[in-house]
């Protein structure tokens, strides 16, 4: 070790001229050792090491050389004893590894070999850099030793160690010296426990003050120009390539000079956004705890049923109850061999939200009908079938208010006819007749035959649909309106659509469910008792129960023939609802009103009856669109055809699934919730102008009389008079004379 | 979405409804890396699924060590054997315009459309009733090129631009901050920036050069219009769909690096937007 330690003070200089212009290096000149000042932190961590252990010796001359080459601060002669110290700190370093004086050869040859560390930088630097570590951790110590010990957060803790180490490391011959776990984590430069310089300018004036040597005092100027602060910030220069290869060291990301930039920013960025105080929570983390905890009360065993493990033989006993719930989880594993569906993370979350439906409602049977994406939320649909009775008394609320409407209006009517009488000039009364509303149909037939609740997400509470109206499904067929994820949102279009969105999405789910809900054939039949056909004008039967002799079609032939699948849902009419109603029938109530009414019953002509396709019809039926059909078939897996499901997806609703396999058969709808049309959507026309009362000469108004006329008329009705009574004196004179005969 | 993280990502974008079977994430695991070896491409992209009348189509696109540079595209009817597709060019585009209606899913399938094209024949001009023949692939070169010229994105952050010139990634992205990821400016094109330079120059101090490159999703027509945003599995997860290609889902869950996006669709542009918003 004789060698090394003269040339090093010299070493240093060739090599700082000839380093990159890394920032790391730049750091690393301004360690030098002889600005003792900035360094209380490194020389604590110094003096911790030194209580770690002891550790073989240092090579004793090099000290020395140091110390008389620099001891122009503290001044002193470093003491034998005091190298020992030293020498534990870097034992305490590797780990209790023996370092040899013996071995001080070592370093020559290690120097010579370009040996790169996980920081890219050849070691032999840092060697250097090491012996000047050395030499100014020895002057702090013999100044300064018990004043840096009030210090508790050194900040260079690790690097002046890890120098230290290196050195020794080839000693040792360890290349994953840099690994050891004893450097702990190195830590930021907290301002707040930043040592201010200041403190540490009292020296001992009763120490010598060698004079300062020229290059020390180059390094000197260059570390105060690095320290300055910056003017936008309370940062350095300095103290921002310290912390930045704190951060590089104690990560250790692969390739740092490639991410140097970036890795600069963030240093940047972490130092003015102080990770926060433990107690307080993250603001931004607020709505996505507060729905971890609506999902995790999903999992909590609710009354009558569970989510995790049994608790014991008698709960266990309660659970095998026939739930509602159908087997989600089987469905969305079909579902998944075909490509579709939502993860199976989801389905889960899905069966839980479900399971809590059926507790809170009296739900007789229950399915997830699908997801109907919108803009800012979607929608996840579930149908059910309510237990018989129990639906009525929502329904009955619901007539309740309309029927208080439509009384508080006959009553207006009645005023308003009175108020007429009393004028003198009758307001001719408009011809024009609403026409009748097609009154809905009953719950549990036709489209209202389910009920559907919805929910945006799992774990938030379900919101019952209200039955749709034939009147809203014949809107919504002629408008196209995303969904926005409220169900109170209006919906803005042409024609208006009566009501909000959630009646748009009644009816759309009431389309969709009508074109697209699909079995095998077979699996649904018509009950025995016939017989009624002819009398519902040959609507065709409207019940079906399942088959219990269905065998299930072979895979394949569900895929190559679309005549094995069958409608199980009832095509709605173009007048809205399933089974046609004439609007014409309901004329008692009209004819209560009064006699107008009648009159207006001349205009209208018959309308026709409208039929629809009978259930169970099978899809080879369907029309086509475009000479495309409307529905595609699949085998859900090409490479084993034995263990696949049959898949349809229907071209006129995107967003439509169904398979089916063996026995089992389910249909899925994801989607937007619109029809597809290869042409563009054409906005419905507003209506033609409505035609004006005729002009006739009851309310033509009459033009004023004009000066000319008023004066002309005034003349002649005096002329008039005038005749008049010369007539009267005529006739006057004829008497007298008369008389006088 | 990377290829490398194909199972993460499409477990995230399942929220549309759309993803695959087991057997083809299988198949496209295994085929998708000897992709990237034969074609030496730096990151292979899964970009999604046509749907087709009688086979899907599976489209994936390799990217080199610029991430803006034009990427090469690949499509596979099995998602085992993937063949290269030509690069777009504006006659394909002014081509395929006429053709409308679904994808076949047989590649060579031609679609016919007549136009009027005026001919020359000595003075005279004649007007012919010419039919054109499209093949399905050039459709689909150029319903891809569309799709991501119009709705390919990535969040802020996700790239960098060097002084000299390409983009990479951006290793030390960490993701976007809660209240970042719920805006339309925190996502950019993932494409040359066409709209940057029409910025004012107040507009254009505060944008950061070497992240700030490519067009943000904010000044997309019509605005606030085209594209919903929803937070997913309780704000864990911040899902865009583009309303203008329906179909195309980009994930990402705020402050992770895990972000994509697939396109599984029918490759028809919704032409209705204006009447459905």
């Amino acid at each position: 070790m004789g060698d090394p330690p003269p040339p090093n003070p010299e070493a240093p200089s060739q090599q700082s001229s000839s380093r990159r212009g890394s920032q790391a290096q730049a750091q690393r000149r301004s360690w030098d050792p002889s600005q003792a000042q900035a360094f209380p932190e490194e020389v604590q961590q110094a003096l911790l090491n030194q209580q770690r252990g002891s550790r073989g010796s240092r090579p004793s001359q090099e000290l020395r050389a140091s110390q008389t080459n620099l001891r122009w601060s503290q001044g002193g002669n470093l003491p034998e004893d005091e190298n020992l110290p030293l020498y534990q700190a870097e034992e305490g370093i590797m780990g209790g590894v023996e370092y040899q004086p013996s071995s001080a050869g070592f370093p020559l040859q290690f120097q010579t070999r370009t040996y790169l560390d996980e920081s890219g930088i050849p070691v032999e630097e840092q060697t250097t850099d090491l012996m000047q570590q050395l030499q100014h951790l020895q002057q702090l110590q013999q100044s300064q030793g018990g004043f840096f010990q009030q210090l508790e957060s050194p900040v260079y803790q690790d690097p002046g160690a890890n120098v230290l180490g290196q050195y020794s490391m080839y000693q040792t011959d360890d290349p994953q010296f840099m690994q050891n776990t004893e450097h702990g984590p190195y830590l930021r430069d907290d301002p707040a426990l930043r040592f201010s310089p200041s403190e540490m300018g009292f020296m001992n004036f009763g120490m010598e003050m060698p004079e300062p040597q020229p290059r020390e005092l180059a390094v000197q100027n260059a570390k105060a120009y690095l320290l300055q602060t910056s003017i936008s910030c309370d940062l350095s220069l300095y103290e921002h390539l310290v912390n930045l290869l704190t951060k590089i060291l104690n990560q250790r990301p692969e390739d740092p000079l490639s991410i140097l930039e970036s890795l600069n920013r963030t240093t940047q960025w972490e130092w003015f956004h102080p990770k926060m105080d433990t107690l307080r929570n993250d603001p931004e983390m607020q709505p996505t705890y507060e729905m971890a905890e609506k999902q995790k009360a999903l999992f909590s065993r609710g009354g009558g049923g569970g989510g995790g493990g049994g608790e014991g033989e008698q709960e266990m006993e309660e659970e095998v109850v026939e739930t509602a719930v159908p087997n989600i989880m089987e469905a969305a594993f079909y579902f998944e061999q075909a490509g579709v569906g939502l993860s199976s993370v989801e389905s889960f979350r899905i069966f839980l939200a479900l399971k809590q439906l059926v507790e809170q409602q009296p739900i007789h049977t229950c399915r997830f009908w699908g997801k109907i994406l919108g803009l800012q939320r979607s929608y996840l649909v579930a149908e059910v079938e309510f237990r018989e009775g129990e639906e009525e008394a929502e329904e009955e609320e619901v007539e309740e208010l309309m029927e208080g409407g439509e009384v508080v209006e006959a009553h207006g009517e009645e005023e308003g006819e009175e108020d007429e009488e009393k004028a003198v000039d009758v307001i001719p009364k408009p011809t024009w007749k609403p026409p009748p509303a097609i009154p809905k149909e009953d719950s549990r037939t036709g489209a209202n035959k389910y009920l559907y609740f919805v929910c945006n997400e799992p774990g938030r509470p379900w919101t019952r649909l209200p039955h749709v109206t034939p009147a809203q499904i014949v809107h919504a067929r002629k408008i196209k309106k995303f969904f926005t994820g409220h169900l109170d949102a209006p919906v803005i279009s042409y024609p208006p659509f009566p009501g909000n969105e959630a009646n748009y999405l009644r009816a759309q789910i009431a389309r969709i469910s009508a074109a697209t809900h699909i079995s095998p054939l077979g699996f649904y039949q018509f009950g025995e008792e016939e017989g009624d056909e002819e009398e519902e004008g040959g609507a065709g039967r409207d019940s079906f129960e399942e088959n219990p002799d269905f065998e299930g079609i072979p895979v394949l032939e569900m895929v190559d023939s679309l005549a094995n699948w069958v409608h199980h849902m009832q095509h709605i009419l173009p007048q809205g609802r399933c089974t046609w109603v004439n609007p014409l029938q309901k004329t008692e109530e009209e004819e209560e009103l009064g006699e107008e009414e009648e009159k207006a019953d001349e205009g209208i002509e018959e309308v026709e009856q409208e039929v629809g396709p009978p259930l169970l019809t099978p899809l080879s039926e369907d029309a086509e669109i475009m000479h495309l059909s409307p529905w595609t078939t699949r085998l859900s897996c090409t490479l084993c055809p034995q263990y696949s499901v049959a898949v349809v997806r229907s071209n006129l609703w995107p967003g439509a699934y169904t398979y089916a396999s063996g026995k089992k058969f389910e249909n899925l709808y994801i989607g937007w919730g619109h029809k597809y049309s290869p042409d563009n959507f054409n906005p419905a026309l507003p209506a033609p102008i409505q035609q004006e009362y005729p002009s006739g000469p009851e309310i033509t108004e009459m033009n004023d009389p004009t000066v000319e006329e008023e004066q002309a008329l005034k003349a002649a009705q005096e002329q008039a008079l005038a005749a008049a009574e010369e007539e009267e004196e005529d006739e006057e004179e004829d008497e007298d004379e008369d008389l006088e005969d | 979405m990377d290829a490398e993280s194909l199972l993460l990502s499409l477990e995230l974008a399942s929220g549309s409804g759309q993803g695959l079977s087991p057997d083809r994430r299988a198949s496209l695991l295994t085929s998708l890396l000897l992709v990237k070896r034969d074609y030496r491409y730096d990151r292979v992209l899964f970009w999604g699924r046509i749907l087709g009348i009688v086979a899907d189509y599976y489209i994936a696109q390799g990217l080199s060590e610029d991430q803006l540079a034009p990427r090469k595209t690949l499509y596979s009817l099995n998602c085992t054997d993937w063949s290269l597709l030509p690069p777009a060019t504006e006659e394909t585009m002014a081509q395929t315009a006429m053709v409308k209606g679904r994808f076949m899913g047989d590649p060579s399938h031609e679609y016919e459309h007549t136009e009027i094209q005026k001919v020359n024949e000595g003075e005279k001009i004649f007007e012919e009733e010419v039919v054109v023949q499209v093949k399905e692939e050039t459709r689909l070169v150029s319903i891809i090129d569309q799709i991501d010229q119009a709705v390919a994105i990535i969040p802020r952050g996700a790239l960098f631009k060097t002084p000299f010139g390409p983009s990479n990634v951006n290793r030390t992205f960490e993701g976007l901050s809660l209240s970042e990821a719920k805006k339309l400016s925190s996502y950019f094109h993932f494409r040359e920036a066409i709209d940057l330079k029409n910025k004012t120059l107040l507009e254009k101090a505060d944008l950061d050069p070497s992240l700030d490159f490519m067009d943000s999703l904010e000044h997309d027509i019509p605005k606030a219009g085209s594209w919903s945003i929803q937070m997913e599995r309780g704000n864990a997860l911040v899902v865009l769909r583009s309303l203008l290609w329906p179909g195309l889902t980009f994930y990402h869950a705020p402050r992770t690096k895990n972000y994509g996006y697939i396109y599984v669709g029918t490759g028809e542009k919704n032409l209705d937007l204006p009447f459905m918003l």
